[in-house]
């Protein structure tokens, strides 16, 4: 029985929890052509290099496009695309709002929901820090 | 070298549509389409050596159908992209055909998904980046296309509204349609919301259904007994498989696949005077119609609110309403 092979390290998407579960949004950013990359990857989609560097995103972004879930009981929830100011875009939810109020354009700032599977990222109104 | 005018559809059929009732398989459905499109292209199953399938049932679902028809295909593909995968399994079978894998082929799908309790069966994984924040699928990917498009165009629901009610106007004219009383714009606006800014009424219905189109060289499709149907012109196109890596929710990959056949076919849209697009969500249709650049891209509200979609107008029109999934002969989309 051979053990795990060390040059593996470690999975993009273990070091992207390990820095959430540290409160920070990390995404990638290609040496190659500068494309800033979410989901984490090993190469980059847009030009094939595996030159990626990790950064931390702001958390600053805007809502790209929006729709509110509805239930048989309870009240709806919010669904978004939110486009970071580092150029990537991830699905999310604006919280601190009736679902169905979120807008296309909203500035949003990121907030961590720190739920039993661990932190995820969502979003409140606003753009703090700026 | 084109593949323009080297296969032709020669035999086509669906299963018993709406709602069967419990205990039909989806492969059941297979089994009577397959058994209709045989006898429409006066072909035998021992004839079929190329099968095509995709299924959110069977994990494989070439081997599934051959297995439940009793055919061992010599060529087989399972091309799964969505509800276009089966437009997609028409090129590939054109192709297959004229490289000689195989000489007639079967194309084939069935659902039971109604019957098997309303709702949709996916065999999807669930993308972890996505998963927390529970988007109903497939609903809410065509909901958050749906926003951007009216952010950006100023599309309305009342021009959304319009293809539900254009479906069901060419629903009316077809004995085989699951739904056929009268739906207004006002009654789409009013029925229950899924996923903003769809409307139950913006959404498919949930329906049984089976189909399947037999495929040949054009050679043999002229000795049978049936006027061929040429294949033209097919293009396909994929650019990602969640909504988050979609890189412009109000431009599908469309734009792609449909100048591929067009240009394969040697003709462009404004010669096309039947459109059949996939209608599932009140949105696909107007970014197709704008996509396959039967309008310009924004003016799809417009132009389903104007003339364009209803049965009497005479521009090119989008007829559906059997609510189960239709084949369309254009070009082919997965986004």
């Amino acid at each position: 029985m051979r053990g795990m092979n060390p040059e593996a390290g470690e999975p993009p998407a273990g070091i992207y929890r390990r820095h959430l579960k540290s409160g920070v949004l990390v995404f990638q950013r290609c040496a190659g052509c500068g494309a800033a990359l979410f989901y984490p990857r090993v190469l980059c989609p847009a030009c094939g290099s595996a030159d990626l560097a990790w950064e931390t995103s702001s958390g600053r972004g805007v809502v790209y496009a929006t729709t509110a879930v509805y239930r048989r009981e309870g009240d709806p929830y919010n669904v978004v695309l939110v486009d970071l100011e580092e150029g990537f875009r991830m699905m999310s939810r604006v919280d601190g709002m009736p679902a169905e109020r979120v807008e296309v354009g909203a500035r949003v700032t990121l907030r961590l929901d720190l739920t039993d599977d661990g932190p995820v990222p969502v979003f409140v109104l606003g753009d703090e820090n700026r | 070298m084109s593949l323009r005018g080297k296969a032709a559809v020669v035999g086509v059929a669906e299963s018993d549509l709406g709602e069967v009732g419990p205990g039909f398989t989806p492969l059941d459905l297979i089994g009577q389409a397959t058994l209709r499109a045989l006898e429409d292209a006066g072909l035998a199953k021992s004839d079929v050596d190329g099968l095509f399938s995709a299924s959110a049932y069977h994990h494989m679902p070439t081997l599934s159908v051959g297995e439940y028809l009793g055919i061992r295909p010599r060529y087989s593909d399972a091309t799964s992209m969505g509800g276009s995968s089966f437009v997609s399994h028409l090129l590939h079978a054109a192709a297959a055909i004229d490289a000689r894998h195989c000489e007639v082929a079967l194309i084939t799908y069935g659902s039971t998904q109604r019957s098997g309790g309303g709702r949709l069966v996916t065999g999807s994984e669930a993308d972890p980046y996505e998963a927390p924040y529970n988007p109903r699928y497939p609903v809410s990917m065509y909901a958050l296309a749906a926003s951007r498009h009216m952010h950006e165009y100023g599309t309305t629901r009342e021009e959304l509204a319009e293809v539900a009610v254009a479906a069901r106007e060419w629903a009316k004219l077809n004995p085989k349609a699951f739904m056929r009383e009268d739906l207004t714009v006002e009654d789409v606006l009013a029925s229950r919301m899924v996923s903003s800014p769809l409307s139950v009424r913006d959404c498919c219905l949930v329906t049984d259904g089976g189909g399947a189109a037999i495929v040949t060289s054009a050679e043999r499709a002229r000795e049978l007994k049936e006027p061929p149907v040429y294949l033209l012109g097919a293009g396909e196109a994929h650019w990602h498989r969640s909504i988050s890596q979609m890189p412009d929710l109000t431009v599908s990959a469309a734009t792609e696949s449909a100048p591929r056949a067009y240009g394969m076919a040697g003709v462009g849209p404004e010669e096309v005077d039947l459109a059949m697009l996939y209608d599932a969500f009140t949105i696909n249709t107007v970014l197709f119609l704008e996509d396959l650049g039967f309008c310009e891209k924004g003016e799809g509200g417009a132009f389903v609110s104007g003339a364009g979609s209803h049965p009497e107008e005479n521009s090119p029109s989008t007829p559906a309403g059997a609510g189960s999934h239709t084949t369309t002969l254009a070009c082919t989309d997965c986004s």
